[in-house]
């Protein structure tokens, strides 16, 4: 298994893997996208309470899940860089930083957009929303520090220290705000926590967006992997090769 | 200074002793280092009745919150000085080489500069609560939440001075990276105030702070020296 990841660890053998596999994920990506997003906005019967707005949701929710879940990945790719100095974990975390800064952002905007038919008002000191917030500062905060280095190398490593920070502050961050001010609702979609359960064709569409979400997550990451994996690896022979190769074809 | 003279090394308590020392004397030596930030503290502060509203009333309102948070970021302008010179002159590399744990004297050097500039910030703060109009009974929750407060925020503060300490300017940079972590500080500080205020028992919060305290503690070091090795490198 060591072994295994040992060789993941090779930008060459990442770039080579990711050629064959990424057209299929995209392609899964967006029927899943397409699927979830038309049943989801198009389909489900209106909320008698909320109307249409609940479809918000539909987005709303997989994006913030996702900025978590990218901060978590962000944060174990950190650590490998820090522990094992694999140079492609730090290509990773750096393509996570600005994915999960958007991810972040658009849960932002999606929950105002929400928050004013329903709560009447577009942003409001809530736990969920303030932590949130703070989530976006620190993506903010890593990809600042990252980019006021010159030497590439120091600017990874002070990234890699300060992502590990945030993990072990950002529950706490979540759970000061918790205690200071709720008014954002349960989990609700799913009815997990709720006492009126949704039935499944309210909650099936959001299994397809939120998949189809974190599969346009790892393609956009797979994407700008392979991006910073070329820019890093110019000098090396392989994508001298490559390059050279690609200009033949034209 | 002290090392310089024998050729065995120092036992640590001996160094650490030697370590806090020299911080304090640096700080002593440059008293700007010490009355800035506190003169950012107090003109700060001060800003607040004559932007907003003069009235006790709404004064006494806000008065927690503006303390609070002017006193973190008095306590962030403070950081500089922490490990600017000591990088320019040679010293951090020094400390990061020596053979007593890291650790320790980290630990040490920090808390010698709280003691000479988030302390001083701390005793101050009885005048300008009371030109906020805080109501009496809030006064023992605020001084014992900064108290326990300014040291966490002191260490958090040198988790960022210690990875921008390598960067030409970084003032603004440190206030991006340090004042979403020291969040947690703010809520719980100043909601000890709120809770007195409310005619509830502060004691819980001050434990979390309290916890906090213990937690930056034992962790924070660490993370300021990967920092400053990263840094020095």
């Amino acid at each position: 298994m060591w072994q295994w990841l040992y060789r993941l660890g090779s930008p060459k053998l990442f770039y080579d893997m990711t050629t064959g596999f990424l057209p299929w994920l995209t392609i899964v990506t967006y029927f899943l996208l397409i699927v979830g997003l038309v049943w989801g906005l198009g389909f489900v019967p209106p909320d008698y309470q909320m109307g249409d707005n609940f479809r918000i949701a539909y987005i709303h929710i997989p994006m913030s899940v996702g900025a978590m879940g990218i901060y978590a990945m962000m944060a174990c790719m950190a650590a490998m860089h820090m522990i094992w100095n694999i140079k492609l974990a730090d290509l990773v975390a750096r393509s996570c930083a600005a994915l999960g800064a958007t991810y972040c952002a658009l849960s932002l905007v999606t929950g105002s957009l929400w928050g004013k038919p329903t709560w009447g008002t577009y942003w409001i000191w809530d736990a969920r929303l303030t932590s949130m917030l703070i989530l976006l500062f620190v993506f903010i905060a890593i990809m600042a520090l990252r980019s006021a280095y010159d030497s590439e190398n120091s600017g990874s490593k002070a990234a890699s220290v300060l992502t590990l920070v945030g993990v072990v502050n950002l529950p706490i961050i979540h759970y000061s705000v918790v205690w200071w001010n709720t008014l954002h609702q349960g989990d609700s979609i799913l009815g997990v926590s709720s006492q009126s359960a949704n039935p499944p064709e309210v909650w099936s569409p959001a299994f397809f967006v939120g998949l189809g979400l974190i599969g346009f997550f790892f393609q956009a990451l797979i994407r700008r992997t392979r991006n910073e994996i070329l820019l890093h690896e110019r000098r090396s022979q392989w994508v001298q090769q490559l390059l050279t190769s690609k200009q033949l074809q034209e | 200074m002290n090392l310089s003279g024998s050729r065995q090394t120092l036992g640590t308590g001996a160094s650490l002793a030697a370590t806090l020392q020299r911080e304090l004397l640096i700080i002593l030596r440059s008293p700007g280092d010490i009355v800035n930030p506190l003169m950012f503290y107090v003109i700060a502060v001060s800003l607040f009745p004559l932007g907003g509203q003069a009235d006790a009333e709404w004064l006494s309102g806000i008065a927690a919150g503006v303390i609070w948070v002017t006193a973190l970021l008095a306590v962030m302008l403070s950081m500089e000085s922490l490990f600017r010179s000591d990088y320019e002159d040679g010293s951090l590399e020094q400390l990061l080489l020596s053979p007593q744990p890291l650790y320790f004297h980290l630990l040490v050097k920090v808390l010698g500069h709280w003691l000479l500039t988030g302390l001083p910030l701390v005793l101050l703060t009885p005048v300008l609560a009371m030109m906020l109009a805080l109501p009496g009974e809030a006064y023992w929750p605020l001084l014992l939440g900064l108290l326990l407060g300014t040291p966490t925020l002191n260490l958090i503060g040198a988790i960022g001075m210690a990875l921008t300490v390598g960067l030409k300017r970084s003032g603004v940079l440190l206030a991006v990276l340090v004042l979403p972590l020291s969040i947690p500080v703010l809520v719980f500080g100043s909601g000890m105030v709120q809770t007195t205020l409310n005619g509830l028992p502060y004691t819980g919060l001050a434990a979390v702070l309290g916890a906090l305290l213990v937690m930056t503690v034992s962790l924070a070091p660490l993370a300021i020296g990967a920092a400053l090795r990263i840094s020095v490198n």
